[in-house]
């Protein structure tokens, strides 16, 4: 199907966020869109989904105008858009929402969408359990279900905006491999992105957006300079810090169990000191999250001692946790990091804690002031989180965090991100380090993890791999752990080195 | 073109403005449309039956204090519940809590009116009794939810009923009448013992200071306070308030007490200042009621005086409706089912109409 949209404009409020977009793809083919963030993918996108009414500007689909009221109006015409945040039913099983927004009759053909759905599955070779409920299912994995179910509902134009963000490398592979045979098939795939390698390597042509504008189209091969200079309007160094000496013990786990459904993982010795930063790799559903989370006390851990700063923690809770200077920051922007309706304001002053029984709104204004501009939020102080671009979020998350604290904890920091908010956030979290904050995270990207980390744990279906030194490693070798091939050569090898996590192999 | 801009976005805003004035006018007139609809329906003429329930409410001196009267355990209910949906509790059990209010009050008087205190301290010390009782039957819905998973509502509803029965024992058991216990009551407290009034109306103005000092302080707690701000934040997501620090369990328990002892003093008001006993249905409905008036303003302080006070006059003037036009009181009930609905439906459609504009 070949989409066409034309001089399509929308604002919010003050924010022009498309600035009369044309834009024509043609039919069977991969369509790159890239851009900062806040530079309107996202708007336009939701715009050709029918999620938001443009304020003006026309959409054809092979030459016909159609009119967008709703989401389900898209869908029916055949454009599916996958949201960057899974838009789906997470206490229902996989099958449930497969069913939903099917129209029908009174009795939901169950069996038949089963059928459907392990045909799909086996074209692309995906394995979920229909009866799965969605809260179990990784973020990939989602995803996954949100490609099926958008295919089987008759999908001809297929938009992903930022899919690739929170998956592991092999998912996305997956997702690639898909997404080509889609466009082989005849499908119309627009790919939002930031991350300049995806869209070269998926794309058949991409087109830049900055500032609600279209700024440049451009054909294969791609000069990534030129992209970069198109995206920002300017190429920007990346600056590197790494803090050589680290302190005393923050964070130590002795013989940690933890078990959550069918995960488990085992046998779990480790200790991290301060100034620290260790990236955790894996694919989604690992055992990473749960290991994270223990780490907080967020999940309690069937055996086994959890010590911050040497005090045994094992029986308290995140509050605790908290005041020792423990610091969670969840992936899930709006579900678990921020509070949907509450302004930045009201989240600094939650974040800071209890000064008397009345709150100093001035105080409190002006305190959100100063952390929107150290941390270059795009938003005011009045402005609630859910208006914030999920990049601003991320920012917003950041901006939340206390000083000083012993110990950072996050999930996927950069997701959804663009280079230069990546580069910002990782320069922020790593003057912390040079403090003496210890930092944990996971993170699907392993350029990210070899980058910026001091040393690297893989996990692979809940097993741990002994410390790996970034630097005596490559992303071949994390890709490979990642899968589960050549852990008995790291665990020889590192034997009689710095071993300081040993896993028995479960199975 | 930045003046342009600004200039549109003015007009945006005079826009939105206009229609915020404009709902609620829009929403009554549909809900008189409504009513007015029912009462051709039953061969009235509405005006005939409008006039009736103004003249009921405001013709006399008397009827304004009466309108004060159930004013104020509405007003007390409603400041209640709006810091339990300000956590995110629909606190249906506010039925339940006020009637627990009133046997509370009810006992400690029993307890104390043969003693040497002051009818001041006795009154005092029953409505503090009352505010007690009504906390720990919230409490009781509370803790259901904490700590059983059983959801607020229907925990609530079912301490409902058994607040009913245990009223009803009450009043044909333990506490009954000298002789045989009956459904009009327990035996009234003597005079003394009443919440003094102005002269010869029924209205009590230290009910009134009451009322009105609910609604000033649940409006600066709401407001200003870190309390206010963390029951927002708990409201509108556990989760994320959970990671931001703030103990949640804990938060939704005090929003339960706090709605309780709100409720607990609507029933003390009730037995000490309107019924001077325990009767079957002192609650009176104002909990449902109170339900209505909090979602009717939005979950707004400010709005939530002005509106009790519409509703308990509709529920005054309404007592007219037999004696005069032969029609059945509970038309108030429809009138404010009626504007509560068409508020609902008006502030979806507005929300509407500002998405796309």
């Amino acid at each position: 199907m070949k989409v066409d949209l034309r001089n399509i404009h929308k604002s919010f409020g003050d924010v022009h966020a498309n600035a009369g977009i044309n834009l024509v793809v043609p039919g069977g083919s991969i369509q790159g869109i890239l851009g900062e963030n806040g530079a309107g993918k996202s708007t336009l996108m939701k715009v050709l989904s029918g999620y938001i009414h443009a304020d003006r500007g026309e959409i054809y689909l092979d030459d016909r105008q159609i009119k967008l009221e709703s989401p389900a109006d898209a869908i029916g015409q055949g454009i599916g858009m996958l949201h960057q945040d899974p838009l789906d039913f997470p206490p229902m099983q996989v099958i449930e929402n497969f069913l939903v927004g099917r129209d029908g009759g009174l009795l939901s053909k169950k069996r038949s969408a089963i059928r459907a759905l392990k045909g799909l599955q086996q074209e692309f070779d995906f394995s979920i359990d229909p009866d799965a409920y969605v809260d179990s299912l990784t973020v990939g994995e989602r995803q996954q279900v949100e490609i099926l179910r958008l295919l089987w509902l008759g999908a001809g134009v297929l938009i992903l905006d930022e899919p690739t963000t929170g998956i592991s490398t092999q998912q996305k592979e997956k997702l690639f491999t898909t997404l080509r045979k889609l466009a082989k098939q005849g499908k119309t795939i627009l790919f939002v992105s930031h991350k300049l390698e995806e869209v070269e390597e998926l794309c058949d042509r991409v087109v830049v957006l900055r500032q609600g504008k279209l700024v440049g189209e451009v054909n294969p091969p791609y000069d990534s300079d030129q992209l970069v200079e198109l995206m920002f309007g300017k190429v920007i160094p990346s600056g590197e810090l790494r803090s050589p000496k680290f302190g005393k013990s923050t964070l130590q786990l002795k013989d940690i169990c933890i078990e959550v459904g069918r995960l488990r993982i085992e046998d779990v010795n480790i200790e991290v000191r301060a100034g620290e930063v260790i990236g955790l790799a894996g694919m989604e559903g690992s055992g990473q999250n749960l290991f994270l989370r223990a780490c907080a006390g967020l999940i309690r851990p069937v055996g086994g001692q959890v010590l911050i700063k040497e005090q045994d923690m094992t029986r308290s809770n995140y509050r605790a946790f908290q005041r020792k200077g423990v610091a969670y920051m969840p992936a899930a922007r709006l579900e678990e990091g921020l509070v949907p309706g509450l302004t930045l304001t009201e989240h600094f002053i939650l974040s800071e804690g209890n000064k008397g029984f009345f709150i100093n709104w001035e105080d409190s204004r002006q305190l959100a002031q100063q952390r929107i501009l150290d941390f270059n939020i795009r938003g005011a102080a009045s402005s609630t989180v859910e208006s914030l671009s999920g990049g601003n979020q991320q920012r917003a998350l950041l901006a939340l965090l206390k000083t000083p604290l012993a110990l950072i904890l996050l999930e996927h920091p950069t997701r959804g991100l663009d280079i230069e908010s990546t580069i910002y956030i990782w320069r922020k979290l790593k003057e912390r380090c040079l403090e003496g904050t210890a930092i944990l995270f996971i993170s699907s990207d392993l350029d990210e993890i070899l980058e910026y980390c001091d040393r690297v744990l893989v996990f692979f279906s809940g097993r741990i791999s002994p410390f790996l030194d970034p630097s005596a490693t490559d992303v071949d070798q994390l890709g490979q752990l990642i899968g589960g091939k050549g852990w008995s050569k790291v665990f020889t090898s590192q034997r009689n080195g710095n071993v300081e996590s040993q896993t028995e192999p479960v199975s | 073109m930045l003046k342009a801009k600004q200039n549109r976005s003015l007009k945006l805003d005079i826009n939105s403005r206009w229609i915020k004035v404009a709902s609620p006018i829009v929403a009554v007139l549909l809900a008189l449309l409504f009513t007015s609809l029912v009462l051709i329906f039953t061969g009235t003429n509405p005006l005939d039956a409008y006039r009736q329930i103004l003249n009921g409410a405001f013709g006399s001196t008397g009827r304004v204090s009466d309108v004060t009267v159930a004013w104020v355990p509405l007003l007390l209910a409603t400041t209640g519940l709006l810091i339990t949906f300000t956590a995110g509790l629909w606190n249906i059990g506010i039925e339940g809590q006020i009637t627990l209010g009133a046997i509370f009050t009810t006992g400690m008087m029993r307890l104390l009116q043969d003693s040497s205190l002051s009818p001041a301290m006795i009154i005092t010390l029953s409505m503090l009794a009352g505010m007690v009782g009504g906390a720990l039957w919230a409490g009781l819905a509370g803790a259901l939810k904490t700590f059983g998973g059983v959801n607020e509502i229907f925990g609530g509803l079912g301490l409902n009923f058994v607040a009913m029965s245990l009223t009803l024992w009450l009043i044909f058991g333990p506490w009954k009448r000298p002789g045989i216990g009956s459904m009009s009551g327990t035996q009234p407290f003597p005079q003394t013992l009443w919440l003094p009034t102005l002269d010869t109306l029924r209205v009590s103005p230290w009910a009134v200071i009451l009322g009105i000092l609910a609604i000033i302080v649940i409006y600066l707690l709401l407001r200003g306070t870190y309390f206010g701000l963390k029951l927002k934040a708990v409201g509108k997501n556990i989760r994320g308030a959970y990671l931001l620090g703030v103990p949640t369990w804990q938060y939704m328990m005090m929003a339960f007490f706090v709605c309780g002892a709100l409720a607990g003093l609507a029933g003390a008001v009730q037995v000490t200042g309107v019924y001077h006993r325990l009767i079957p249905s002192i609650s009176s409905g104002y909990g449902y009621m109170g339900l209505m008036v909090a979602m009717l303003v939005n979950f707004n302080p400010i709005w939530a005086g002005f509106v009790a006070f519409f509703f308990a006059s509709l529920n005054i003037g309404s007592i007219q409706l037999p004696i005069v036009l032969k029609l059945d009181s509970a038309l108030a009930g429809v009138l404010q089912g009626a504007l509560v609905l068409a508020v609902l439906m008006v502030n979806g459609a507005r929300q509407r109409l500002l998405r796309k504009s």
